[in-house]
């Protein structure tokens, strides 16, 4: 898929097209440029799926057990076109895993932090290219795991993203848990070790290969990000590939790590016992919780630079800013367990974790006074990556903020589980990191592609997305207040929900317009691919060194030896008379000298 | 254009606000029609003598609604003072300042802090303080609640006051208690995970295999409402659905005899198997 697309840009395709050349440097390349955008369409495509699977969940909240249009018919014939209650727990099981495992992690690490590593810092190319193209490769298993588990009995894992035991441990417990269940297992430990692949890759390279000059406090925040990020998988990422293994082996040789003794689930006795189900929320949410911040670390880097840029200002306060994210990293490994407080875990850990949990609100809420202060009084430029960049911000501030009600425990007594969960991780995943994404699309693509996307249609496809976002999600915060519960087929069998009916409606039919609203990114973008005006080398007037390379940058990426002598930020500086000053041009009495 | 972004920003601390506001007045319009007063958008209604976790989410409310408003409010007029297009100064060049950064880390933190200890006691009462009996005794629990795929069965230990034994009251999915009396409630699992919730009651505890656990509260109002199911535990999940009573203590007591009586005659069985 990506393949066509970078074959007609790159002259040197055309002269020399055997099968071999084309396979080498269009699919099983080792350019960490191609591997990025490999990486960027596979996410973008099971972004689309995705969403499809949020509409399923979404549509049986507005109107359950009816026959849902067009495709109803196509897909349950069996049911008259109605989502059945087993069908309905894959939805937002395979919802939530395609959105995590293959779309937010792989676009941010593997898109991203493929694309950018080595042009922001001034490399040719990453320090292990052979490894680095195993990590896209590795993907594809994963890919058929999970596809493939649709097609299996149940039609998909259905035991939720988080796959608590003993539900998601027997094999016997519903139609789905079976071969799709053990799927889902292999899905996320192959993951695992495609990100994995990429960390080792990520810390190596930005240690050892920044261009003379560039030193760790003239990185730009999005190479700080995705640095501390492959920190967190390499270190967090163990803890779930072990877990995954022993639920395997409870599954598939009968071991009991994760079960105690004497249970009886649908009709069938289990053999094994002598585990317990919460050693596995400890160890997934291990691991998961610190993923949380691989989810965002990198969005709140490549929202800083989009800030700078169009604000014509330093980024405020740059120390701070690394040491914050260093900050959350660091206790992002010792809050896991404000997942567990309604769980049956200590009450007395449970106050532990609070006080943890509270004080990472603090580095958020740092950040987010530094990027107001990045852009008082600079001179803002509207456009759509900036536009993409702001709104972050904005829906940050309220997925920091809900945060706060689930760390305070009495609290989240009452609303764990509920809708209110939904709307708090929407608010920082879907209205945080994936606008986030969405700006540095526009904003890294004239590099990518060579070509400029349509302002126009951007800034249209913002605004929809901005207006249909709140409208889906804000609600939600208070359906959760009223108790209103995640992952249920139908809240409205219990009377203390019934009445939540219409604002659901109201939910659907903005999440409805907000995915049709997309279709005006995906044409965009692939007009823009092919036919979209032609960018030249730093179309933003930007400072970071990948905007001194060509559009797109050829194997190796710079045609000249980059030298850096500043920091990424030196937006409106009175040294020069432009408004920017790019990393490598040489201080202003270096250039007099040389004239 | 620059005007436009501003105020479309602003949007979002105003819907924020109203959004809740008017959930909170029973105003919300897709419920019956603008402005109609209908059954609360907002916390179930709370028939428990303690309002305490209520209480710290207003709190909590609060502070964080300033924090929302006042973001909200300087991210609009940043927008709307120094767009590129309109804004004739030059640039603040400014790397940062050390005197901020030192007040917006100090200012959260102490509010966070304060957060975090206003809420330890509540947290206590609710997990660690179990009722006790005037002469100090830790307070029997009430019942035991079972769960299992996909129902709530109840086991009220009779007579002796002891659970698992023959004089017990067993019934399914329909929990009675006592108004004006601390209610202790024992809950286990047979099967998968469940988590046993009352919404009206503020309860929310996971139901773990092969653990044993209690929860308490204090109902101080008669009548009914749901027990729900809060941890996904199968494609049943949505349907666990159990019915709590507060009754009088003279209707509670008839209530126990007559169902015990039904339970004898009936001869004692456990209710079919469903799939
Ligand atoms: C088109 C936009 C989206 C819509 C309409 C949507 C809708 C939903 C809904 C209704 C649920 C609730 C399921 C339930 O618990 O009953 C849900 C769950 C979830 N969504 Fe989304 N979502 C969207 C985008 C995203 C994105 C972009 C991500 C991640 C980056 C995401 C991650 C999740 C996760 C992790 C869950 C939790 C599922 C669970 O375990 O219950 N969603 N989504
Ligand atoms: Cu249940
Ligand atoms: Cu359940």
């Amino acid at each position: 898929m990506s393949t066509t697309t970078i074959d007609s840009h790159t002259q040197a395709a055309a002269d020399e097209m055997t099968v071999g050349h084309f396979l080498s440097t269009y699919v099983f390349s080792k350019d960490h440029k191609v591997i990025g955008i490999q990486f960027l369409f596979s996410t973008l495509i099971w972004f689309v799926v995705g969403g499809m699977l949020a509409l399923g969940i979404r549509w049986q909240l507005a109107w359950p057990w009816s026959d849902m249009p067009i495709i109803g018919g196509m897909l349950f014939p069996e049911q008259g076109g109605q989502i059945a209650p087993e069908f309905y727990t894959v939805l937002v099981t395979m919802h939530a895993t395609v959105m995590i495992f293959l779309v937010i992690i792989p676009i941010l690490a593997g898109a991203f932090g493929n694309f950018l590593i080595p042009l922001m810092i001034g490399a040719d190319d990453m320090a292990f290219p052979t490894l680095n193209m195993l990590s896209y490769w590795f993907m594809w298993p994963a890919f058929f795991f999970f596809g493939g588990a649709f097609f299996c009995d149940g039609h998909g894992a259905a035991a939720g993203w988080t796959s608590y035991p003993p539900l998601s441990d027997m094999t016997t417990s519903a139609p789905s848990s079976g071969a799709a269940q053990t799927l889902w297992l292999l899905g996320v430990t192959t993951v695992g070790i495609s990100s994995m692949l990429g960390s080792v890759n990520y810390m190596t390279t930005i240690i050892q290969m920044r261009a003379p000059g560039m030193t760790m406090f003239r990185l730009p925040l999005t190479i700080w990000a995705m640095f501390i990020t492959a920190l967190l998988q390499a270190f967090a990422l163990p803890v779930l590939t072990a877990a995954g293994f022993m639920m395997l082996a409870d599954r598939l040789i009968g071991t009991g790590f994760f079960l105690p003794e004497g249970l009886v689930v649908n009709n069938s006795p289990m053999a094994a016992g002598g585990g317990q189900p919460l050693l596995w929320q400890h160890l997934f949410w291990f691991y998961s919780h610190p993923a949380v911040y691989i989810m965002i670390l990198p969005a709140m880097g490549m929202v800083s630079d989009i800030l700078a840029c169009f604000s014509r200002k330093p980024i405020f306060g740059y120390k701070p800013m690394v040491y914050s994210i260093c900050g959350i990293a660091g206790l992002g490994f010792i809050v896991w367990g404000h997942h567990m407080f309604v769980s049956g875990m200590n009450p007395g850990l449970g106050m532990t974790f609070m006080v943890a949990t509270m004080m990472i609100a603090l580095p958020s809420a740092v950040k987010t006074f530094n990027w107001l202060g990045t852009v008082y009084g600079g001179k803002v430029q509207f456009t759509t990556p900036m536009l993409f960049a702001l709104s972050f911000v904005s829906m940050f501030v309220i997925g920091g903020l809900s945060g706060i009600f689930m760390a305070a425990t009495p609290v989240d007594i009452v609303i764990h589980d509920t809708y209110f969960i939904v709307a708090h991780f929407h608010y920082v995943l879907f209205a945080g990191t994936a606008m986030a994404v969405f700006g540095s699309i526009y904003f890294w693509f004239p590099k990518m592609f060579g070509r400029m996307m349509n302002e126009t249609a951007g800034k249209i496809h913002f605004a929809l997305t901005f207006i249909f976002l709140n409208g889906t999600f804000f609600t939600m915060h208070i359906l959760g207040v009223g108790g209103f519960p995640r992952r249920l087929a139908d809240p409205y069998h219990y009377p203390t929900f019934s009445h939540l009916l219409t604002m659901n409606q109201f939910m659907t039919v903005c999440a409805i317009c907000m995915v049709a609203v997309q279709i005006i990114f995906a044409v965009n973008f692939f007009y823009s691919i092919f036919w979209g005006p032609k960018a030249g080398r730093n179309p933003w007037r930007a400072n970071g060194l990948e905007w001194q390379a060509p559009s797109p940058p050829g194997h190796g990426n710079f045609d000249f030896q980059p030298i850096v002598y500043r920091g990424p930020y030196e937006y409106g500086s009175p040294e020069t008379e432009e408004d920017f000053y790019p990393q490598t041009m040489p201080p202003k009495q270096d250039r007099d000298n040389l004239a | 254009m620059g005007r436009v972004w501003s105020i479309l920003f602003l949007t979002v601390p105003i819907f924020g606000v109203w959004t809740f506001v008017s959930a909170m007045n029973d105003w919300w319009p897709m419920n019956g029609g603008a402005f109609a007063f209908s059954s609360g958008h907002w916390f179930p209604s709370l028939d428990v003598s303690d309002h305490v976790k209520d209480h710290l989410f207003y709190v909590i409310l609060y502070l964080t609604g300033v924090v929302f408003i006042g973001t909200g409010a300087v991210l609009f007029w940043i927008l709307w003072r120094y767009d590129g297009a309109t804004n004739a100064d030059p640039v603040v060049f400014s790397h940062g300042s050390h005197a901020l950064e030192v007040i917006w880390s100090i200012l959260p933190a102490v509010v966070l802090l304060f957060i975090a200890i206003y809420q330890m006691d509540a947290w206590a009462g609710a997990r660690m303080r179990r009722p006790t009996m005037a002469d100090g005794a830790i307070k029997p629990p009430l019942c035991r609640v079972t769960g299992r795929q996909f129902e709530w069965r109840i086991q009220y230990p009779g007579e002796d006051g002891r659970l698992d034994t023959p004089d017990d009251l067993h019934i399914l999915n329909d929990l009675h208690v006592p108004v004006d009396e601390e209610i202790v409630i024992e809950i286990e699992s047979l099967d998968v995970l469940h988590s046993f919730f009352l919404p009206n009651m503020r309860v929310k505890q996971d139901v773990v295999p092969g653990m044993r656990q209690y929860v308490w509260f204090h109902p101080v109002k008669e009548g009914v409402s749901d027990i729900v199911c809060a941890e996904l535990c199968g494609w049943g999940h949505y349907k666990m659905r159990g019915r709590i009573t507060v009754d009088n203590a003279a209707e509670f007591d008839r209530w126990y005899s007559a169902a015990y009586a039904d339970q004898e005659t009936s001869q004692f069985s456990l209710p079919e198997e469903e799939d």
